[in-house]
């Protein structure tokens, strides 16, 4: 049998090439709340407490502009329903272990640990739930300390990367990189494509909704796409 | 913003978030999913992934949405989903995304 810190390197290993996209975004959360005047308790420290960054982004910038507390709360809050779906697709894997292993792995809960559990483990049934854990916590025990660093680098020097380099990109294409292996039948295709035509048509939506709204739409077209070939394949 | 307010605005967003992450795997000794949530589950990385890609794909760096097919950063993403699609590898696809990206710039 593989030794347990054996799980914790390979959750370490599959994160390495995700961990250089977070660190221009994290800069840029950094940057963007010194510049909005938190002090640097708060703009290094809200990284610690939300731990999401297009929720910090979009909070720093009403903050910056102003808008009344419950606006940016709800802002705030409205980015991240996507993690209650994460938690829902995680929560059979990691049913069994404690409550206190199971809010530490809630509390790291990023797009990229929950897509490289899945991608992993989504279709091996024989994992038990403190290997899984394991692995999760390899990779997102790293991407929280890299969030850290580059907000914490981002406050104190601003966002030193000019935004000709288009560092920005790595984002979408490591997010692409782990959507692209997990389409395999029309169903997931539908879903892909039906998420992806939303979220653009949705981009305005008042408190960002627009993310949430996209994801819906194509859980339920893939779910709707699924129902569909079954009931032909019934039929013949 | 007072400093006291703001710090309350973090706590909140902080809470909220943690309250989102933790609702289902929380839960996971007492319940059990309805298999109907389950099949619809399948569909969660497709659906969020796909959500995030393809507006970021768009974005132009002075921001706004720019959807003409020339769009360097639309043909560097359909570059890099062939390349996943082929190798499966995050590596090859960062790279190649990235290249085909910065080679588009240079020349455009």
């Amino acid at each position: 049998m593989k030794p347990a810190i054996g799980d914790y390197i390979d959750g370490l290993r599959a994160m390495l090439p995700l961990l250089p996209g977070a660190v221009p975004f994290g800069m840029i959360a950094g940057a963007v709340a010194a510049e909005a005047k938190f002090g640097a308790a708060a703009g290094i420290g809200q990284s610690v407490l939300i731990y999401a960054g297009a929720s910090q982004l979009a909070a720093t910038q009403l903050v910056a502009d102003a808008a009344p507390a419950l606006i940016i709360v709800l802002t705030g809050l409205v980015i991240n329903l996507r993690f209650a779906m994460y938690s829902a697709s995680l929560a059979p894997h990691f049913a069994g272990l404690t409550l206190r292993r199971r809010a530490l792995l809630a509390y790291l809960m990023t797009d990229q640990s929950y897509a490289l559990t899945v991608s992993r483990y989504g279709a091996d049934g024989t994992a038990d739930a403190a290997t899984k854990a394991r692995f999760y916590l390899g990779g997102g025990i790293a991407m929280w300390i890299v969030w850290l660093g580059a907000t914490a680098a981002g406050f104190m020097l601003g966002s030193r990367v000019p935004p000709s380099w288009s560092l920005d990109f790595f984002v979408p294409l490591s997010f692409l990189a782990l959507l692209v292996p997990g389409i395999r039948d029309r169903a997931t295709a539908t879903a892909a494509a039906t998420g992806a035509i939303i979220a653009v048509v949705a981009t305005g939506l008042a408190f960002n909704l627009g993310l949430f709204v996209a994801a819906a739409c194509g859980i339920a077209a893939g779910y709707l796409a699924e129902t569909w070939r079954k009931k032909k394949e019934d039929a013949r | 913003m007072s400093t006291t307010a703001l710090w309350l605005t973090i706590v909140a967003i902080g809470i909220g978030t943690f309250v989102l992450r933790l609702s289902f795997i929380g839960l996971s000794d007492r319940m059990a999913l309805p298999v109907a949530m389950t099949r619809a589950l399948r569909f969660v990385p497709a659906a969020v992934l796909s959500a995030i890609i393809l507006p970021a794909a768009l974005r132009m760096p002075e921001g706004g949405v720019d959807p003409s097919l020339d769009n360097p950063r639309l043909i560097a993403c359909l570059v890099a989903a062939g390349i996943a699609w082929m190798t499966k590898s995050v590596l090859a696809t960062l790279a190649v995304g990235m290249g085909t990206l910065w080679l588009l710039q240079a020349l455009l």
